[in-house]
């Protein structure tokens, strides 16, 4: 067992009704990494976040904390995150200090209000009740709530939504400085590629619930390669091959060119593979951004192909 | 468990809401008692003017425990309302606060953290009992001082005043009895919805209908009466009924705690499994 793996999560699925908000999902976060979740809104990002903190039960697969399955050691693994999902709700009828103190007691602890109300520049409002407090306000004390006790683990869903430009500044500050200083490991969601590279060590890119790449920032955003463009008729058999060589969907960009991401050594398999689906293949070209691919995805302009179940492995 | 219960009891005890309940009793008994002493005379002289034809009537009639059996009349809708305002909001209003998401994803099970806020919804039902029963008895005993106590009904009965404080406690633990199933029924509705509207409605449409249900002139009526949990509500009648009915009291006590039990077991199995998406 890899004692260094903090979470990891095996053919993670989730279904509502029968639409798949997350499918087959498979992560790896290392202790002492910030690893960034990215993904354009309704991606599966909060969907997933509600997985690991045991709030929505998966349809498929598992998740494993410290190295222990969530399902059955709920209480154990648990004591050792902090999460904070989604918008930051409160007791609005009680205290910043008193949210916090219940937050604490759940935890089985006592002490550390004060000085996470400090760590998060809200120690003059601490007796103030939250209803008082402005969205930024209570997007920092959502962030408290995650620290307190300082936790291995920390799970934070868009903890920068909503904040001012200085309040961005500063979560991210202080998310960098909880791993370099403390060595807490952090997940961090975003629908902002500037915010995980600036923020992040390692990072996975979710688009319509299923994973489209992982890997450490530095490689996947500097490595130039790792999005491919295939020019190739028909296209919709090619888009088809090349999702299934990649094991991710695949986007048609302008006319018959697919973008997928693909590491350069497999480029081989992919060729092979299009021409052994009979595709007239034109062009095959590297292209350096998965900035390009994830602002396509975000953008929604071309068309993503569905997926047909998940029949693509291999 | 301990620290669990503590801590909803102190979001509970926090809450405008909880405080709405003990306000409108604290402020209706009183104003009843007020009534009674500035009307009641010819109210309760117009029930024995009846009986005075066959009967010598001696003594203070008109005192605490008559008033108090007649404010137990409340049990059947008003109390029940009180109790759904807050047994309906215990899992309703995290859903709409979004504060599930603070709760639900630390050590404490779910299964542990129903326990709590049932026990304290149980807490809060007992308390708003107790104060009923206490201010009514309480702020009688001042006004019109104490008696035999006279029960209407088919047959007319006289309990003597010594026998009352114990039949005042019984009343009291069967009347707690019928506003803990009250309050289960309130709490199952509260898992099912994201808005304490809901259970408040359906906890009063349930009684309603099951009372109107449970008293229709007809054979179906009586066939179903004894299913019903809300047949088994009055069962703080019997404590005033001589001598005591123990059979229908132990029955009733079964019915209600059973379909407390059932209520606590079906919210259970729903919001353990519940996907938490508020």
């Amino acid at each position: 067992m890899d004692t260094d793996v903090i979470l990891r999560t095996a053919g993670l699925g989730k279904r509502y009704g029968n639409r798949w908000a997350v499918q087959d999902l498979n992560l790896t976060v290392r202790r002492g990494e910030v690893f960034g979740f990215l993904g354009p809104n309704g991606a599966g990002k909060s969907t997933t976040i509600r997985m690991l903190l045991s709030l929505v039960a998966p349809t498929t697969g598992s998740v494993e904390l410290f190295g222990k399955p969530l399902g059955s050691a709920r209480g154990d693994v648990l004591r050792r995150v902090g999460g904070l999902v989604e918008r930051a709700d409160f007791y609005l009828y009680l205290s910043a200090r008193k949210n916090l103190e219940i937050v604490s007691a759940l935890r089985g602890g006592k002490d550390g209000v004060d000085e996470v109300l400090h760590t998060v520049g809200l120690a003059g409002r601490a007796d103030d009740r939250v209803k008082t407090f402005s969205h930024g306000m209570k997007q920092r004390l959502g962030l408290a709530q995650a620290l307190l006790g300082w936790p291995e683990f920390i799970i934070l869903d868009e903890p920068t939504s909503g904040l001012d430009p200085q309040g961005i500044k500063e979560v991210r500050e202080l998310i960098r400085r909880l791993g370099t200083e403390r060595g807490i490991t952090v997940f961090l969601s975003s629908h902002l590629l500037g915010e995980i590279e600036q923020t992040a060590t390692s990072m996975a890119i979710i688009n319509r619930g299923v994973l489209a790449v992982q890997g450490r920032v530095r490689e996947l955003l500097e490595g130039g390669d790792n999005v491919v463009r295939v020019r190739a008729t028909p296209w919709e058999t090619a888009l088809r091959v090349a999702e299934g060589v990649a094991g991710t969907p695949a986007l048609r960009v302008e006319g018959d060119a697919v973008d997928v991401p693909l590491a350069a050594d497999r480029v081989p398999l992919l060729v092979a593979e299009l021409l052994r689906a009979g595709t007239a293949i034109h062009a095959i070209v590297p292209r350096r951004s998965l900035e390009d691919y994830f602002l396509a995805i975000t953008e929604g302009a071309t068309d993503i192909a569905p997926r047909g179940g998940r029949g693509t492995e291999g | 468990m301990g620290i669990l219960v503590r801590l909803e009891l102190l979001k509970t005890f926090r809450k405008w809401r909880t405080f709405i309940g003990f306000l409108a009793i604290g402020l209706i008994i009183p104003l009843v008692h007020v009534a009674f002493k500035l009307e009641g005379g010819s109210a309760v002289r117009s029930v024995t003017r009846a009986l005075e034809g066959d009967f010598f009537l001696a003594g203070n009639l008109f005192n605490t425990y008559f008033i108090t059996q007649l404010i137990l009349n409340s049990l059947w809708v008003h109390v029940p309302f009180l109790i759904s305002l807050v047994a309906g909001d215990s899992l309703a209003g995290e859903a709409t606060a979004g504060t599930f998401r603070l709760l639900l994803i630390r050590p404490p099970s779910r299964s542990a953290i129903l326990l709590a806020k049932y026990l304290t919804t149980l807490l809060y039902t007992a308390s708003l009992v107790l104060l009923l029963f206490a201010l009514s008895l309480g702020l009688g005993v001042v006004l019109f001082g104490t008696g035999d106590l006279l029960v209407p009904g088919r047959i007319l009965t006289v309990l003597p005043e010594a026998l009352l404080p114990g039949r005042m406690a019984l009343a009291f633990a069967l009347a707690l009895a019928a506003m803990w199933c009250v309050a289960s029924l309130a709490f199952f509705f509260s898992s099912l919805v994201e808005n304490a509207v809901g259970p408040i409605v359906g906890t009063m449409a349930v009684l309603v209908v099951f009372l109107v249900l449970g008293s229709l002139p007809m054979d179906l009526s009586a066939q179903v009466r004894p299913y019903l949990f809300t047949s088994h509500m009055n069962v703080w009648q019997s404590a005033f009924a001589d001598p005591l009915p123990w059979d229908t009291v132990r029955t009733a006590v079964a019915w209600l705690a059973g379909h407390a039990i059932g209520f606590y077991l079906a919210t259970w199995y729903i919001f353990a499994r519940k996907d938490i998406l508020s």
